[in-house]
């Protein structure tokens, strides 16, 4: 039964990650605060012929931690992440298992992308033997909803369930939608996020071929270069990120530790071009004023931005220009760090592992730097945090994502209490 | 046990080895689980896409098509060494 009084206000009471700089939230925020590099040599496939051979793989993961041995070896991988990452973040809310509330709780998790993998295994199986050699489990674990459907089997939950897909700005898009879900009521808690993994030959080779991702292979450790002058494009990566997002009446009611709480969601569409942003960044600065505006704060209130900064030549120029746009003078009085400098482009999670390092920067009063900051480009020109971590006390925080097809998405979060 | 048909006695024992091993890896089942009496629904858990994909890795393990005309007769491990005796 939907929530007949929700209490208009949602928090964050759990999380959980799977990333390439380690998986568990504990480690995760160790390594980014110590500005680990998570870029290395792919091993996950064969690319010596690919112009790009390098990627930020998830290296402490077997799904058969998480699935049973069956399941481990069948589901795609971006599956076995969302399981990870939901189990996790059920954990850490100390989420109750009553059948009631396990009605009321709904699924949202986001894939830009979906099965690629295992698409692409069975299209080969395809060609080699006919359709007869194609999987029965090819459409049910790759289809990106299935992330959604198999945590709620898994997990017994039967609120809403849904999916959304917009490329990179799926992780962020997944948790504004389930906010919104809680908020009117629609469910009580929503578990949500983004999960992706497209490390396989033909996502490498569509990327590759579309010119976006770095080909700087001999120099992982410095290829995701947020920003600076040098960026020749994105490290892609793979990981998930999972919250758990509840109505703030029934969090207090049961107790529950509070991350933060979600106060803004701002979205927007180009209409300019499949893959390049707006030069003037027109669509990220309505995205950012929409979010700000629901959020009732003036742009000063922001302590942070982590920025979507690609280390795409185009992105981080015009996300520049548009933080300038949608901030005025502020703009440059806010810390503004991409952590894909440490952790890659995880396309379709990417938004859900941000919002996430937003809510533990507003906890630990911590600001994780952009790496590899070498030598600045004059057109982007804010402060980025570079290369170190810092202390900054962070009231309310942002989160940009950006994807193909001219999606723009800003979450704005917040210290848990009063408003 | 009626697995031979005839058949050479070594080969049957083989065969129940192999069928027994693809239903392990195909299942996630344990070999001691799998008797030749064992039924894939009811009594290993299969669901009809599990035996889909059990079939399919049966016909690449033994080098043999098997229609699904034949498919529902083979409701046990079994009736599946059976059948694959005959066909080899």
């Amino acid at each position: 039964m939907p929530n007949p009084q929700p209490s208009g206000r949602v928090v964050v009471t759990g999380a959980g990650a799977v990333t390439p700089i380690g998986t568990g939230i504990d480690k995760f925020w160790a390594n980014l605060c110590a500005g680990t590099n998570g870029v290395g040599p792919v091993s996950l496939l064969d690319v010596s012929d690919f112009p790009t051979r390098i990627a930020a793989e998830v290296k402490d993961f077997q799904p058969e931690d998480w699935l049973d041995k069956k399941e481990a070896r069948r589901v795609d991988r971006f599956i076995a992440f969302a399981v990870a990452a939901s189990r996790m973040a059920l954990n850490d809310a100390c989420f109750p298992d009553d059948h009631e509330l396990r009605d009321d709780t709904g699924v949202l998790i986001g894939s830009g992308i979906g099965g690629l993998t295992l698409m692409s295994d069975q299209t080969k199986k395809l060609h080699e033997g006919g359709p007869g050699k194609v999987s029965p489990f090819l459409v049910p674990y790759m289809i990106p909803d299935m992330a959604s459907g198999y945590v709620s089997i898994q997990e017994r939950l039967r609120g809403p369930n849904t999916c959304v897909v917009s490329a990179c700005s799926t992780g962020a898009d997944a948790i504004g939608t389930a906010y919104h879900i809680v908020k009117r009521g629609d469910a009580t808690a929503m578990v949500c996020g983004g999960t992706e993994a497209p490390i396989n030959e033909i996502g490498m080779s569509g990327f590759c071929a579309a010119r976006a991702m770095t080909t700087n292979n001999d120099n992982p450790a410095h290829a995701s270069r947020p920003f600076d002058l040098h960026r020749d494009g994105f490290v892609i990566a793979e990981g998930a990120a999972v919250l758990v997002l509840e109505d703030m009446e029934h969090a207090t009611r049961r107790g529950a530790n509070v991350l933060a709480e979600i106060v803004g969601y701002g979205m927007s569409g180009d209409a300019h071009h499949i893959t390049a942003p707006d030069p003037e960044g027109d669509g990220a600065v309505r995205s950012m004023k929409m979010a700000l505006m629901r959020a009732g704060v003036e742009p000063g209130s922001i302590g942070y931005i982590n920025a979507h900064g690609t280390s795409t030549q185009l992105n981080d120029k015009t996300e520049t220009l548009a933080i300038k746009r949608a901030f005025g003078d502020t703009a440059y009085k806010i810390p503004v760090s991409s952590t894909k400098s440490m952790i890659g482009h995880t396309l379709g999670a990417a938004g859900a592992i941000e919002a996430l390092i937003c809510m533990l920067s507003i906890r630990e009063g911590i600001v994780p730097p952009t790496i590899n900051q070498f030598e600045s480009d004059p057109e982007c020109d804010l402060d980025y945090v570079p290369n170190a971590a810092r202390k900054v006390k962070i009231d309310y925080a942002m989160s940009n994502s950006f994807g193909f097809g001219g999606h723009n998405v800003t979450l704005i979060v917040k210290r848990p209490g009063q408003r | 046990m009626p697995l031979g048909c005839g058949g050479n006695k070594h080969m049957s024992a083989t065969i129940l080895e192999r069928v027994t091993k693809v239903t392990c890896e195909e299942l996630g089942v344990t070999e001691s689980e799998v008797k030749p009496e064992s039924r894939f629904i009811d009594d290993l858990g299969a669901d009809s896409l599990d035996v889909v994909e059990l079939v399919m890795a049966l016909e690449e393990e033994f080098g043999i098509d098997i229609p699904d005309d034949d498919v529902n007769s083979l409701s046990t491990v079994g009736d599946t060494v059976t059948y694959i005796e005959k066909k080899s």
